[in-house]
């Protein structure tokens, strides 16, 4: 369980510490861009070197960390940073997120409620809302400072022009306790009202672009929107075909080339503890799922 | 009511006083004093490195003087230093209250969003947010400025130099400025399009009482656009007046020289 070669955690207890800073600054000016000295990881940037500094900072030895990619358990990047903690900190790890303490995502808020005990740290590509509007970092800066926020409603402007509506399927920006426009991360904006008055902490870390922003528990987070183009969480028009939940994210999956496709959660965790439960979908014939086990550790 | 109207045009909206501008032993601008009132246009004109672009800099707040100091008297009638001004003030006032139209549209427009955001942008930055409302207001201006409604949702890139011109005016005017600074608003433009132009600016500065600091070196420009007329050479003002009384009748021999090398067509 404990390789004796790593400190805890991997990181040494200064940039553990330097980190921690970070995001003490962070939640105490809610989606406020705090930079931090971003360390290399033993993992190319993308693929959560962000999110795994600021889960090193905040990791105890009696946390239990759940890992997901996209929604899912099970994915390559998930299960890599799951055992990277496995072996540098010696944590307990789980892919129930009832049971998770602190759980790594990237791009899905889990579809389970999340309660006061958890802390939730997303991986961030790029942290800034402005950034494809503007590309000066010093302007995009004092943008904030002073909440010049025109220009993201430029963007919506834009997509309404365009397509009829707004059409920010993701990352859709959002306004952290009536003060700081936030990127959430590429999260589908189905996810975006979870975010509001959220009980679990929400910690947002960009390795690449050395910032990171926080969310505390219960702050209002509004996603951003015209009077007349009112903010949409959007969803496929379909029952997940393996639980038949009607109010989770799907992701749409393409079964064959002559254009059959099927609908599942995209939360792995979720969709297997209701097929335990015994809900079943159009297409949840497999027998393996007849244990009836969900849950833990899979 | 009449005295208020009174009120709005007795004061001076825009107070120089001995501005200078310095860059290690280069003066760029010295000693320059002069107040616009409401509804009036002033032309700056010079040769290059006379000092114009720098003074209209100065006097937008975007370039820190070296001595003197520029008053505005702000919406609510107070008039106020600008270098006393927070930068969240002096960036409101900017886009708010007054304009600056660049000689290259390029950059005084977002060249990748459509030309309906682009007028709408000032608009959502004053808190506007409602999209019928924001699309309205843009196609009414873009109307005024006399660009086709159906080009809309195209990008300024794909529009002619003139349009661009136009489009940018447009974005200036949008939130009612009530004054707008030009800085050789027809440069490049080719003469039919400058005429044009013109001709709209004129229009657009009568109706709605804007007053408007021309930095030009066309002596036609100025003659066309402005009421008063200041001449300068090497960072100071030579010679100021009455726009036609300065172009008929130069005093200084340098205006004399500037007013008799245009060329007759």
């Amino acid at each position: 369980m404990n390789a004796p070669a790593y400190n805890f955690a991997y990181l040494d207890e200064q940039t553990k510490r330097m980190i921690r800073r970070a995001i003490l600054k962070a939640i105490a000016i809610p989606g406020y861009q705090v930079p931090f000295a971003s360390r290399e990881m033993p993992m190319p940037y993308g693929w959560g070197t962000g999110g795994v500094q600021v889960t090193a900072a905040i990791l105890g030895p009696q946390d239990v960390l759940k890992v997901i990619d996209q929604g899912s358990d099970d994915t390559t990047n998930a299960i890599s940073i799951r055992k990277f903690f496995a072996k540098t900190a010696g944590v307990a790890t789980t892919t129930a997120t009832e049971d998770a303490t602190v759980i790594q995502t990237r791009h899905r808020i889990p579809e389970a409620a999340l309660h006061a005990n958890q802390v939730l740290v997303y991986q961030v590509p790029i942290p800034e809302p402005l950034r494809f509007l503007e590309p000066r970092e010093t302007e995009t800066r004092r943008m904030h400072a002073l909440a010049e926020y025109g220009l993201m409603h430029v963007k919506l402007y834009e997509d309404i022009a365009r397509f009829g509506h707004i059409a920010t399927a993701y990352a859709y920006p959002v306004k952290v306790n009536a003060r700081y426009v936030m990127d959430p991360s590429p999260t589908p904006k189905f996810d975006n009202p979870k975010m509001d008055n959220c009980p679990a902490l929400q910690l947002f870390g960009a390795g690449r672009e050395k910032r990171i922003y926080a969310i505390p528990p219960y702050t209002k987070v509004v996603s951003l929107d015209f009077e007349d183009h009112p903010f949409e969480p959007y969803r496929f028009n379909a029952p997940c075909a393996l639980c038949a939940a009607e109010n989770s994210y799907l992701d749409e999956i393409v079964t064959d080339d002559k254009g059959s496709r099927m609908f599942v959660c995209s939360d792995t965790d979720y969709c297997e503890g209701r097929q335990a439960a015994g809900h079943h979908g159009a297409l949840s014939a497999a027998p393996y799922k007849d244990k009836a086990q969900g849950g833990a550790n899979g | 009511m009449a005295d208020q109207d009174l009120l709005e045009t007795d004061q001076p909206l825009l107070v120089a006083e001995t501005l200078s501008k310095s860059y290690g032993r280069i003066a760029a601008c010295r000693d320059v004093s002069f107040s616009l009132y409401p509804g009036e246009v002033l032309a700056i004109v010079g040769e290059s490195g006379s000092g114009k672009s720098t003074l209209l800099q100065l006097l937008s707040g975007q370039l820190a003087a070296s001595g003197g100091q520029v008053s505005y008297r702000m919406r609510d009638g107070v008039t106020r230093d600008l270098a006393a001004l927070g930068e969240a003030e002096r960036r409101l006032l900017f886009r708010t209250d007054w304009g600056f139209v660049h000689q290259d549209p390029a950059q005084g427009l977002r060249m990748a969003v459509s030309a309906g955001a682009n007028v709408g942008e000032r608009l959502m930055a004053v808190g506007w947010n409602h999209y019928g409302r924001i699309r309205e207001s843009a196609s009414d201006w873009l109307t005024r400025v006399e660009i086709d409604v159906a080009r809309i949702d195209d990008a300024p890139r794909t529009y002619s130099g003139g349009m661009r011109q136009r489009l940018q005016i447009a974005r200036n005017l949008v939130t009612g400025p009530r004054l707008v600074f030009m800085d050789e608003p027809t440069g490049g433009l080719d003469v039919s399009v400058q005429a044009r132009l013109l001709d709209l600016l004129r229009n657009l500065v009568a109706e709605l009482h804007l007053a408007v600091v021309i930095v030009t070196h066309d002596l036609a420009v100025a003659r066309l656009l402005s009421h008063r007329v200041m001449v300068m050479k090497g960072g100071r003002v030579i010679e100021t007046g009455l726009t036609d009384q300065v172009l008929d009748d130069p005093r200084e021999p340098y205006t004399q020289l500037l007013v008799s090398s245009i060329l007759p067509p």
